[in-house]
């Protein structure tokens, strides 16, 4: 069998399920086969996310809400909802409940449910707020350290210390 | 461990035993874990990547479950050893070719892979040869404990373990049963068998991940539902679809044996009489002539061969591997010579066993 897109032999024998139309079934040569799937995966990182995001998004909101919405950032990593949007990533734990409302019709659309129903950690929730306080005290002391106010810089990392220090000590 | 010794051995999912092996190859759970005194990947910085790395390093070193574990540090290992340890299953490509501190740990029988650093802080991942997917969850539950007893991960009790990515929150599980079915794509039927897989919310992806469909008819079974579902409900979802994929590649084999069976040996003799005397030979050449010699073992017609040899050959002949038997760096074209000769003199040898026998 030649390569549907060259003339040399084909080897590979692809059958993709993600085109448009459904099924797409190609019969390649090495080379045009690894072109195909390079670009095709490209395409396809964070495929789900996004596609599914801006679909939702286009349904429930309007061109303002969506810009205002693009802008909120959290206030412990800085992650924007528009660069969550864009690279289907989110920036920390803290982002589920700061986003929870737009990412709630998310999670429902690819798991069907929105509730978790599985294994717990065995030590119990533990106190999440000085975990949630660790991220954001870390993320400004590279601020800081970017602005080279190195007395804060040094200020933030005794007070992340002592934190890390409380947390050990209570293990 | 070493790795320049990895590439002689098997691992586990290529060893070619276990339930059902003649056409599941391995069972696979990985779970995704984050800390959760650390911001998600994408807002780490490097020395954040690094603080991770050593604070998992320095806590797992306390728990004798650990003590075993061979450490690997990505970031330091050159192209061609990160390749090897893709090919093998250990770590993904996306940890291969990520940036920062990022690390490994692998058991010595390469049942157990953790990598620290990849998409989330902490990808657990076990396997098992054949079908043993209750096998593989008794053995990463209990590690996700003694994990869980020195790192605080994060965790919401609606939202469930919190992962970078949002498909992957809850149970952070992924099931995956890699299956082989050259019978199924023979006979066109493979594609009706990945239909209704995915009417019931079950992802069918190549043996390296997306976009590898055609490799030697090898495919991953594997559960999308993370959230709203308990581990158990996950991986009985995933069980219980597979014997029926297992009975349909049987009975597309007994139909080409029944109904097309000179067709059937054709296509088989021409696989091994090519991998036998090619003198260049691609590696997905390679894997598609595979994938019908190891159906001929199967189906009795080349009895000169046993499974696990035919299970490394598809090991031993990818890129990496290859460079690492033939101990040197090596281009396409080089590789293609090389293969070649390393089937020619592994096929042959088996043919003398037989007449010896």
């Amino acid at each position: 069998m030649k390569c549907q897109k060259c003339e040399k032999p084909a080897t590979f024998h692809i059958t993709d399920l993600t085109g448009k139309d459904g099924l797409l079934e190609l019969h390649l040569c090495p080379e045009c086969a690894k072109q195909y799937l390079q670009t095709n995966e490209k395409e396809q990182e964070a495929p789900k996310i996004s596609g599914v995001l801006s679909s939702q998004l286009k349904l429930e909101q309007t061109a303002e809400d969506l810009k205002e919405l693009d802008g909120k950032e959290c206030p412990i990593c800085g992650i924007s909802f528009y660069e969550f949007r864009q690279a289907g990533r989110l920036g920390c734990p803290h982002d589920y409940i700061f986003f929870g409302e737009e990412l709630e019709p998310l999670l429902l659309n690819v798991h069907n449910g929105s509730e978790h129903v599985g294994k717990q950690p065995k030590r119990g929730v533990c106190d999440t707020e000085s975990q949630t306080e660790l991220i954001r005290l870390r993320r400004e002391m590279k601020e800081a350290v970017q602005k080279e106010d190195y007395e804060h810089a040094q200020e933030l990392r005794d007070r992340i210390r002592s934190i890390e220090g409380e947390g050990k000590a209570s293990e | 461990m070493v790795i320049d010794e990895l590439h002689s051995s098997s691992g586990e999912w290529l060893k070619g035993d276990g339930p059902q092996s003649d056409i599941v190859m391995s069972s696979r759970i990985r779970l995704a874990r984050n800390l959760a005194d650390f911001p998600f990947i994408r807002r780490c910085n490097d020395i954040d990547k690094a603080n991770i790395e050593s604070t998992v390093r320095e806590r797992l070193s306390q728990e004798d479950a650990f003590t075993t574990l061979n450490f690997f540090n990505v970031a330091k290992l050159n192209s061609l050893d990160r390749q090897l340890l893709v090919e093998r299953q250990l770590i993904s490509r996306e940890l291969s070719n990520g940036d920062g501190a990022r690390a490994v740990a692998i058991d010595g029988r390469e049942r157990l892979s953790l990598m620290v650093n990849e998409e989330d802080h902490l990808r657990i991942q076990v396997m098992k040869s054949g079908l043993n997917l209750d096998g593989a969850w008794d053995q990463i539950n209990q590690l996700d404990d003694d994990i869980e007893s020195r790192l605080t991960y994060a965790y919401h009790p609606k939202f469930g373990y919190l992962t970078a990515c949002p498909t992957n929150a809850g149970t952070g599980i992924r099931v995956s049963v890699l299956v082989h079915l050259p019978a199924l794509a023979i006979t066109h039927q493979i594609e009706k068998v990945f239909r209704s897989l995915q009417k019931i919310n079950l992802v069918v992806r190549g043996l390296y991940g997306e976009g590898t469909q055609a490799m030697g008819d090898f495919y991953q079974i594997s559960n999308q539902v993370t959230l709203g579902k308990s581990e158990r409900e996950i991986i009985d979802q995933v069980a219980d679809v597979i014997p029926y994929v297992i009975d349909y590649e049987r009975k597309a084999r007994q139909y080409l044996l029944d109904e097309k069976q000179n067709d059937l040996f054709d296509r088989i003799s021409r696989a091994y009489g090519t991998l036998q005397t090619a003198q260049q030979i691609s590696s997905e050449e390679t894997m598609y002539l595979l994938s019908r010699v190891r159906m001929g073992v199967n189906l009795g017609l080349l009895d000169n061969l046993e499974i696990p040899h035919i299970n490394q050959l598809f090991l031993r002949t990818q890129p990496a591997h290859l460079q690492k038997i033939c101990k040197q760096t090596l281009d396409t074209d080089q590789r293609n010579m090389e293969r070649a000769n390393y089937l020619r003199v592994e096929l042959k040898r088996d043919d003398t066993d037989a007449q010896a026998n």
